[in-house]
């Protein structure tokens, strides 16, 4: 049994990690402490209490011709071990209260980051710098149903990390477009609720630049164990390098809206987004997991009017996992997303919808 | 545990009375009952297969989780198995069987006839398989079952569900009515049927801690139903409680949720530590140290448990004035706690112990639930907690104070008295067997755990990265081993049922009571004529 263990063990190439690690940040280091200290209180009371029983197991039996004992209180006993484990406590929640308020103080952050989360990713917007991006679980298919050999990041390995400059105290307010879920980095000791329709506040300063992986720990549904967080933290100077860049991008992203697009290009586009963002649920082949997530193969809508099309798209549909994603996505990538559904596997509807369709649509609805 | 069939024409014990019958024939006999020692007998019958259908979801959830990559099954049925599991073992199997053990052995105790409610106790038992086939049967709908969790947070269970949502919610209000029921009959037994001289202060502790838990039955079940009616006004009516663009909370949710959840945990364990205080001194051969304490103590549990539901909810982003008021409150629940356990040492100190396998179920319970209790304790510090929050840590914690929390408190007891149910003594050597396998295993399945949640894996995910991989394997060897052991405890039960050693009416030298003083097994009707406490 123990060799088959130890086979078993050496194949799946593994570690034996047993401790929370003291993380990157202060609040994080001070935590670790926390939970260090309440460890070895609950070892010394474990030792003594334990070590009494045991003790008690092995002289106090009646194959060793053990008289019972009668007595059954003492009430100096009984005050005694009330009140110390009571002054145990206090002593244990001063620590615990300081490190509370220390976390929860959130002020004079220089940079404020919107984080939101979906059904199952994450968005990233710099608030007041006009960066936003989605951030995507990008472990291939093929790894996570066992067709490929996993990668050392494997489900913890995103297309764009958030990018937090090194030094500085940034704060999150995290919320949520769907179900509740939870931003949680271990190494800076971040775990706050991403809840719809409300706005939490959480804050970082983290010393070293480096790469700091996390998971969403809120169970929100199918894909809850497939939306890592990934943080890369920067030096000051290549993050304002990295910021301008996003910000140039971005400008060059909404320009594309005006840009004539051919069919060619539409679907190519279409074809790299929709893997990203819709095929989640409505799956690469477009057949859908139904009846939760129906198929777009041959479906009504995808090979029916094409402004019902782009309605459900951009408007989602009310009482069902179907996002609005008129705010999430460009109008370039919705105009590319519908042109593909429209015209992937077999729906040979042959129509195109440009960015600028999906506009006169936007501004039709408002 | 129905072995009284045998004893309808032996009469026994009914000196005086003429109109004395047994049991009905047949199927009906089941169906119609009112006796407290039948219904007793169907629910823990009925929890026990419900234990053994919630186990065999969470070796699906093993098998998955054995190692990285997606094997056996998807994600969506992977979160009904992580959902199904915590609902079944929570509602099914915890919460009936120790309502068929305080339908045994109350009346038992106390030295009451019967039950005071008897057709309501034969309708809070009938309830019971109506709500656990409604919900199971979601399973096999479109769309599937409950996968949103066990604490079905809205709006993941509301505006996200699947349409099996709504039988779910009836299913829960099946089982609140079968529960709160339950508790009333409890309560009106143990209030208005104690045999004359048998006071408060004189009661054994498991009546004591039932009558408690039972208060806590009728104050938070009710919560729960109106947690899940206000899912289903949400779901089918248009109302918007749980949701922010209707001017609702999710958050509200959590709240009305853990406002019964949190009660709900002290409801599965009272009981077990009721169990417990008289077994220990039954082996230890010593009366219990401390009785009136451990009263105390259990009345302090009960009402810590309604002020500190929010502990639960740390990372939500409640104020922090609240977030320091749940730390402490929490952290009070360890005072009388450790008192429980320090009186269970010390009634363990000088005794005369032997251990036979209701002792070593009690003494496994005393030691594991405390680990499961420092883990508690950690979680309730609450800048700690933010990094244990919904992680496989807490998934150690809850396990840690259920399984050899609740459920070995039942197998002790299920020991310490099936000589009493059955007239037979169960098989020594296949108890302890039964006892090291469960042993093992489930510390094997729950103790890696604690490392694989620190070292920083979330709960309730399919798949995780490699870096959890060992401790997963070894929790699933662990797990199975725990699941395949339980097999050998139906064994063990229906062997003693059939045959074995005769029971004497005390079979345990040390142990202490009124369900001693009669015959096993014990008689279709007992204590028709109240015994007289000194």
């Amino acid at each position: 049994m123990g060799l088959l263990l130890w086979l078993a063990f050496g194949a799946a190439q593994a570690e034996w990690g047993v401790n929370m690690a003291p993380g990157a940040t202060e609040v994080s280091r001070s935590v670790f402490d926390l939970h260090m200290t309440i460890f070895w209180i609950c070892v010394v009371i474990g030792v003594v209490v334990f070590g009494a029983m045991f003790w008690s197991m092995l002289i106090h039996r009646r194959s060793t011709g053990q008289e019972p004992a009668h007595f059954h209180e003492s009430t100096t006993v009984e005050i005694l071990w009330t009140v110390v484990p009571l002054v145990i406590l206090v002593l244990m929640a001063i620590p615990a209260t300081k490190t509370l308020i220390d976390i929860y103080d959130s002020s004079e952050s220089e940079l404020d980051i919107q984080i939101t989360g979906y059904q199952w990713k994450w968005q990233y917007k710099y608030l007041g710098q006009d960066v936003e991006f989605f951030s995507n679980l990008t472990t291939p298919a093929e790894q996570i149903n066992n067709k490929a050999e996993k990668g050392e990041h494997y489900l913890l390995e995103v297309d764009e990390p958030l990018v937090v400059p090194a030094g500085t105290k940034v704060r999150f307010l995290i919320t949520s477009a769907d179900v509740i879920h939870s931003w949680w980095v271990p190494a800076l000791a971040v775990k706050k609720d991403a809840i719809p329709g409300f706005v939490n506040e959480s804050w970082t300063r983290v010393d070293e630049p480096g790469l700091y992986r996390g998971q969403c720990a809120e169970l929100c549904g199918k894909d809850h164990g497939f939306m890592p967080i990934v943080v890369e933290v920067k030096t000051k100077a290549d993050f304002a390098t990295w910021l301008a860049e996003r910000k140039q991008a971005s400008a060059a992203e909404k320009e594309l809206t005006s840009k004539e697009w051919s069919q060619e290009e539409l679907m190519a586009r279409g074809e790299k987004t929709y893997n990203t963002t819709c095929a989640a649920c409505h799956q690469a082949s477009g057949e859908g997991l139904p009846p939760m997530f129906p198929a777009l193969k041959g479906s009504a809508i995808a090979t029916g009017p094409v402004e019902e099309h782009i309605g459900i798209v951009v408007n989602g549909k009310p009482g069902t996992s179907m996002a609005a994603f008129g705010k999430q996505l460009s109008e370039v990538d919705i105009a590319a997303i519908i042109t593909y559904e429209r015209n992937a596997w077999g729906n040979k509807v042959g129509d195109m919808v440009t960015p600028k369709d999906i506009l006169t649509f936007k501004q039709a609805q408002e | 545990m129905s072995a009284v069939i045998d004893t309808d024409h032996k009469g026994h014990g009914h000196a005086g009375d003429d109109h004395h019958h047994g049991p009905a024939k047949g199927l009906m006999r089941w169906v119609l009952t009112t006796n407290h020692k039948d219904i007793g007998t169907m629910y823990l019958w009925f929890s026990f297969a419900m234990f053994l259908l919630g186990g065999s979801m969470a070796m699906v959830i093993r098998a998955e989780l054995f190692q990285p990559g997606l094997q056996i099954v998807q994600p969506e049925f992977f979160n009904q198995m992580t959902t199904m599991h915590g609902l079944i073992m929570v509602f099914g199997a915890v919460m009936p069987a120790f309502v068929g053990l305080a339908n045994w052995m109350i009346p038992l105790m106390i030295g009451a006839p019967d039950m005071a409610l008897p057709r309501m106790n034969n309708f809070s038992f009938w309830l019971l398989p109506a709500a656990f086939g409604l919900l199971v049967s979601t399973l096999f709908t479109a769309g599937g079952g409950p996968n949103f969790g066990w604490t079905f947070y809205a709006p993941l269970s509301t505006t996200y569900a699947p349409e099996s949502v709504t039988f779910f919610i009836f299913a829960i209000h099946l089982m609140g009515i079968s529960s709160i029921m339950g508790a009333i009959n409890v309560v009106a037994t143990i209030l208005n049927l104690r045999a004359p001289g048998m006071t408060l202060m004189k009661m054994p502790l498991f009546v004591w801690t039932w009558l408690i838990t039972a208060f806590l039955l009728i104050a938070v079940m009710p919560v729960l139903a109106g947690c899940v009616t206000m899912m289903l006004m949400d779901i089918h009516f248009g109302t918007s409680f749980f949701s922010a663009a209707g001017g609702g909370d999710p958050v509200l949710f959590q709240h009305v949720f853990w406002f019964f959840g949190h009660p709900e945990v002290y409801i599965m364990i009272l009981p077990a530590f009721g169990a417990v205080s008289s077994i220990i001194p039954a082996f230890a051969r010593k009366p219990l140290f401390g009785y009136t304490s451990m009263v105390y103590a259990t009345a302090s549990i009960a009402f810590l448990s309604f002020i500190v539901w929010a502990h639960h909810m740390f990372t939500v982003g409640i104020p922090l004035t609240g977030e320091l008021f749940f730390m402490y409150a929490t952290l009070l629940i360890a005072v009388p706690t450790g008192v429980k356990v320090f009186n269970w040492a010390s009634t363990m100190w000088r005794g005369s112990m032997t251990f036979e396998t209701p002792m070593l179920f009690a003494v496994a319970f005393v030691i594991l639930f405390t680990i499961g209790g420092f883990s508690g304790l950690m979680l309730a510090i609450a800048p700690a907690d933010f990094q244990y929050h919904d992680t496989y840590f807490v998934v150690a914690h809850f396990h840690y104070v259920l399984v050899p929390g609740a459920i070995f408190g039942i197998f002790a007891s299920a020991y310490f008295w099936l000589p009493k149910w059955t007239g037979h003594m169960y098989d020594e050597t296949l108890g302890k067997l039964h006892f090291w396998m469960s042993f093992i295993g489930m510390n094997m399945a729950f103790f890696p755990m604690h490392f694989v949640g620190l070292a920083g894996m979330p709960r309730r995910i399919p798949d995780y990265n490699m870096m959890f991989a060992n401790f997963n394997m070894v929790s699933s060897i662990g797990a199975f081993m725990f699941g395949a052991t339980q097999l050998l405890f139906l064994f063990i039960v229906i062997k003693c049922i059939r045959g074995g050693k005769p029971a004497a009416a005390k079979p345990w030298d040390g142990a202490d009571g009124l369900e001693w003083t009669v015959p096993s097994p014990a008689p279709y009707h007992t204590f028709q004529t109240p015994p007289e406490v000194k």
